[in-house]
């Protein structure tokens, strides 16, 4: 055949820089971040390290602490530069150094693990003070409440996609269950599960699931109706049954529509077992963090924050992955 | 509607070999549009003969693709009668009467072109061994062997719209109508497929419906030419080519051709004029 053949690119990848000139804007970013958060440390804990630094015999101004209480943080800053030189290293800080969250996360992961007299090293199994076993808490809870919810999703979604009855009824309401907070919900969830003997993976579960099933169901009715007239059309000049429109042609239409849904329902799913672990503390990020708030061990908090962005991070990539894979072996990416 | 009785007694209708394989009465459709009723087809009546090659050509708008989407039960008409091998349009289409070109080749970018023509035949129920020899078939007769693997982006529009061509005829419809298949197509390419579907509606000896633009590619391909004309879409003039079954591409520089052309030329104008 003479015709040329004109390969069409499916997706085109980014902005067509090389990688190593995207690199530096990332880097500059993160090392702005850095330096405003160094620069914070100050004014936040100015008030602890003055106390800490007038018992330790220097002379701070004013001297009472009552008076300090009262006045700006900045302003004490600027009366007191000589006593500051704790800021970066208090014990109890408001907001702890960029460094000071580093050494927590290593301390309540490699070190715990390795050296803890808990540590899966010496026990054998994962310490429960460690970071590493309370993000695979949270990641159970994660991964089992994305299943429901991108299941749920889905179902839903073709339920609305085929009948009428379901697209006016159940649609509002899956936009009203979002507008409640999920922290107001939340409690109430487990309780009401409590109560009829329901704890621990599942209620968290439900929260994930709550929270991620409605990205599903947007994208993928979307999806579903994404082929066109004509596609539509060609179906019905074979006298096609529904169930053969379904899946040869909307469900996989509906591919690159599903994943960009499950990126967003995965990470939903990741914030909604870490609120479930809010106000059971029986592990997880969610317990770690508010336990942290608990005793004042900020750099606790930022560590399991640190934990659970990565986490997010990761999975959100995991998907992005599948993603690629999947629409390379359909065809549809070269 | 036409009664049982009615049909019976239609003077043509006597003898199966005779009987048009679509015949159109007094069709009238309008679509009801918020801007008020538009009347896509008035009072179109047409015999389609078994094995001929018909084309619909007008200006955009007179209801070219309405007519051919009636014949497919796409549309419904909104009076008159319209049968299809006898049937209704609807009963044609369960008996898998026809297939249909659209201007697009909406080849499913996830599956291959082998995958693509297999499509109505897995949707039909053929068994695997079935659909594989079909599929091969279909693909010699577009000259599309040796593509079966390849994914639609890897060929060209031209390539793509036999690949469509082919989904067509995988099942052994004996109508194939083509709503301006080679529309989007550049020049070169369309004389190409246009020959080739003149060999290829030779072969397979099937009725095809089919509408077009371009006053030369209705001449080249047809045995009946049908003008229509807009507002209301209606047929304001059927030729019949008296040019040879075979037909090479320099035919279009006979007299014959050219008159012919002219005289279509000349009832697009007409419908114009009125
Ligand atoms: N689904 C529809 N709803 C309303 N009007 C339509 C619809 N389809 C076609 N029409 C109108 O019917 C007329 C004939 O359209 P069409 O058959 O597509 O013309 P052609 O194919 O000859 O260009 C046009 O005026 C068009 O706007
Ligand atoms: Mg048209």
């Amino acid at each position: 055949m003479a015709e040329a053949s004109d390969p069409k690119a499916g997706a085109t990848a980014g902005t067509g820089w090389p990688r190593w000139l995207r690199l530096p804007p990332v880097l500059g970013m993160v090392l702005a971040l850095l330096a405003i958060w160094y620069v914070a440390v100050v004014p936040m804990n100015v008030k602890e390290v003055l106390t800490a630094a007038e018992r330790a015999g220097v002379e701070v101004s004013p001297p009472s602490a009552v008076d300090r209480r009262d006045m700006g943080n900045w302003a004490l800053v600027l009366r007191n530069p000589h006593a500051l030189g704790d800021s970066w290293s208090s014990d109890r800080p408001k907001l702890p150094a960029p460094h000071q969250v580093l050494v927590e996360l290593y301390d309540s992961t490699i070190d715990e693990e390795l050296n803890g007299r808990r540590g899966i090293v010496r026990s054998g199994t994962l310490s429960n003070r460690s970071l590493v076993y309370h993000a695979l808490v949270t990641l159970n809870a994660t991964f089992l409440g994305f299943l429901i919810g991108a299941l749920l999703g889905v179902g839903l979604a073709v339920g609305i996609v085929h009948s009428r009855v379901m697209d006016m009824s159940v649609m509002p309401w899956a936009i009203v269950s979002q507008t409640i907070p999920i922290v107001a919900l939340a409690p109430m969830i487990i309780v009401v599960l409590y109560s009829i003997g329901v704890q621990g993976l599942i209620p968290k579960a439900v929260i994930s699931a709550y929270l991620s099933f409605f990205p599903v169901v947007v994208g993928m009715v979307k999806g579903l109706r994404s082929p066109d007239a004509m596609q539509m059309d060609l179906m019905r000049t074979y006298s096609a049954p529904t169930a053969s429109v379904l899946t040869k042609l909307r469900l996989p239409s509906s591919i690159p529509y599903l994943f960009a849904s499950l990126k967003i329902a995965i990470a939903a799913s990741l914030v909604g077992a870490i609120v479930g672990e809010l106000p059971v503390q029986k592990g997880g990020l969610g317990a770690r963090m508010l336990a942290g708030s608990y005793y004042g061990q900020t750099a606790q908090i930022w560590a399991a924050l640190l934990v659970a962005a990565a986490l997010a991070a990761l999975l959100v990539y995991a998907i992005a992955a599948l993603e690629r894979r999947t629409l390379r072996r359909m065809g549809m990416m070269p | 509607m036409l009664s049982d009785e009615e049909i019976k007694n239609w003077p043509e209708a006597g003898t199966a070999t005779t009987a048009p394989v679509i015949r159109a009465d007094h069709l009238d459709l309008t679509f009801q549009t918020n801007d008020g009723p538009v009347h896509a087809l008035k009072d179109v009546s047409l015999d389609i003969a078994k094995g001929s090659f018909v084309s619909f050509i007008g200006p955009s708008g007179c209801g070219k693709t309405t007519f051919l989407r009636c014949i497919a039960a796409l549309e419904h008409p909104t009076g008159g009668s319209l049968t299809v091998n006898g049937m209704t349009p609807d009963e044609a289409r369960r008996a898998r009467a026809y297939g249909y070109v659209f201007q697009a080749a909406g080849l499913y970018p996830w599956r291959t072109i082998g995958r693509n023509i297999a499509l109505p035949l897995e949707i039909m129920g053929y068994s695997r061994a079935e659909q594989a020899e079909r599929v091969a078939r279909v693909l010699e007769l577009v000259e599309l062997s040796g593509f079966e693997k390849k994914f639609p982006w890897q060929l060209s529009g031209g390539m793509q719209q036999r690949a469509s061509i082919a989904r067509a005829l995988a099942f052994d419809a004996d109508i194939l109508l083509m709503d301006e298949p080679f529309g989007a197509l550049d020049e070169i390419v369309r004389d190409r497929l246009n020959e080739e579907l003149l060999k290829l509606w030779d072969k397979t000896e099937k009725t095809i419906g089919f509408v077009t633009h371009s006053i030369p590619e209705a001449v080249y391909l047809s045995t009946h030419i049908v003008v229509m004309s807009p507002r209301p879409g209606r047929i304001t003039d059927v030729i019949e080519s008296p040019l040879p079954k075979e037909r090479p591409l320099d035919i279009r520089d006979t007299p014959e051709f050219i008159e012919i052309a002219h005289r279509v030329r000349e009832g697009l104008r007409a419908g114009y004029e009125e």
